[in-house]
């Protein structure tokens, strides 16, 4: 017993060790998102290219989509962009925009130089979808299937890693399933 | 001359220590405002982790706070209020997490580690106590040639 009690700290210091060390490496900022499993929020808001027209959440019915939450005051949105125009182009994957807190002379500038990756583009001037999604930063992206469900959000920025290891095969299940 | 020095220092502290994030809201009364303010305090930023949405400046958190007086404006409880911004964002928002079976350990630790004290403590006495019973300082032999040693001190002394 007393013989036991000396190998006490050396347990509680390994205990430690084994929770610490399964911290490291972990990005803090990447959040769960809170509505992955519920469907994307009731929305009423401009299509960015045609003003008159109104979009609504029946946009993500049908296919399975990427929802990619952006702005031209956004940095890193230019990183990817480049990326969202391959995956338009050589995947053939759908992606709806979502222009968040950006104003639409800007952003059609930019599409315009940058090319336009995007399905239908959601203009968001306020960011009222953007705060009912939970988006607190850009660029974001979610996984949305065909049936409007969330089913997965990336924070930060897509790249050719990010495609191939997380959300090609996210997409292929949906597709597959759906 | 010190005097103005003193003065000017003054002010310029309290202007440091009031610069916090200043929205422009209006309440109904005082209770009112500080409902709004122990709410804002108890509500973590996602964009600015480890700071209040009362005290970050983040834009996001900018949005959050104008959600929370907008709900409350509308009659929302604190609950309420608490739950609509944990559906966007998640538990994270939450500074005080509500007790259920993943946070129990969380909430439980302060009071599991006073009880192992306590019982660590207890242990340690119990077992001098036993151990002072059971194995005096001085056995039966000694006790007597300190007996033995002391009277004789006596009656040298007095003699």
């Amino acid at each position: 017993m007393k013989r036991f009690l000396l190998f006490l700290p050396l347990l509680v210091a390994v205990a430690v060790g084994v929770v610490l060390f399964a911290g490291i490496g972990k990005d803090p900022t990447r959040l769960e998102s809170a509505l992955v499993g519920k469907p994307v929020p009731e929305f009423s808001l401009r299509d960015l290219r045609n003003p008159d027209d109104l979009l609504d959440q029946s946009l993500f019915r049908g296919q399975a989509t990427l929802l990619n939450v952006w702005g031209t005051w956004c940095p890193a949105c230019r990183d990817e962009h480049d990326d969202l125009m391959w995956l338009a182009e050589e995947k053939g994957v759908a992606i709806i925009g979502l222009n968040y807190k950006d104003n639409r002379e800007d952003a059609l500038v930019w599409l315009d130089r940058l090319g336009d990756p995007y399905r239908d583009i959601i203009y968001d001037p306020k960011g009222t979808l953007g705060f009912d999604l939970g988006v607190y930063g850009a660029p974001e992206t979610f996984v949305i299937d065909a049936g409007g469900v969330v089913r997965y959000r990336h924070v930060g920025v897509i790249n050719e890693a990010v495609w191939e290891q997380t959300l090609q095969p996210l997409l292929n299940e949906l597709q597959g399933g759906g | 001359m010190p005097r103005i020095v003193f003065i000017a220092l003054v002010v310029l502290i309290c202007g440091v220590a009031t610069a916090e994030v200043a929205d422009v809201y209006d309440f109904e009364d005082r209770a009112q405002e500080q409902r709004y303010q122990n709410l804002i305090a108890e509500l973590r930023c996602p964009k600015c982790q480890n700071q209040n949405i009362a005290d970050s400046n983040a834009p996001i958190a900018k949005d959050m706070r104008d959600e929370v007086y907008q709900m409350m404006k509308g009659g929302a409880g604190n609950q309420e209020i608490v739950e609509s911004l944990v559906g966007r964002f998640g538990e994270f928002v939450r500074y005080k997490p509500e007790f259920d079976s993943r946070t129990f350990l969380l909430w439980a630790t302060p009071v599991i580690a006073v009880f192992g004290g306590l019982l660590v403590v207890v242990v340690v006495i119990v077992r001098s106590r036993r151990a002072g019973a059971e194995s005096p300082a001085l056995s039966a032999e000694e006790k007597a040639r300190v007996d033995r040693m002391l009277s004789e001190k006596e009656q040298g002394g007095s003699s």
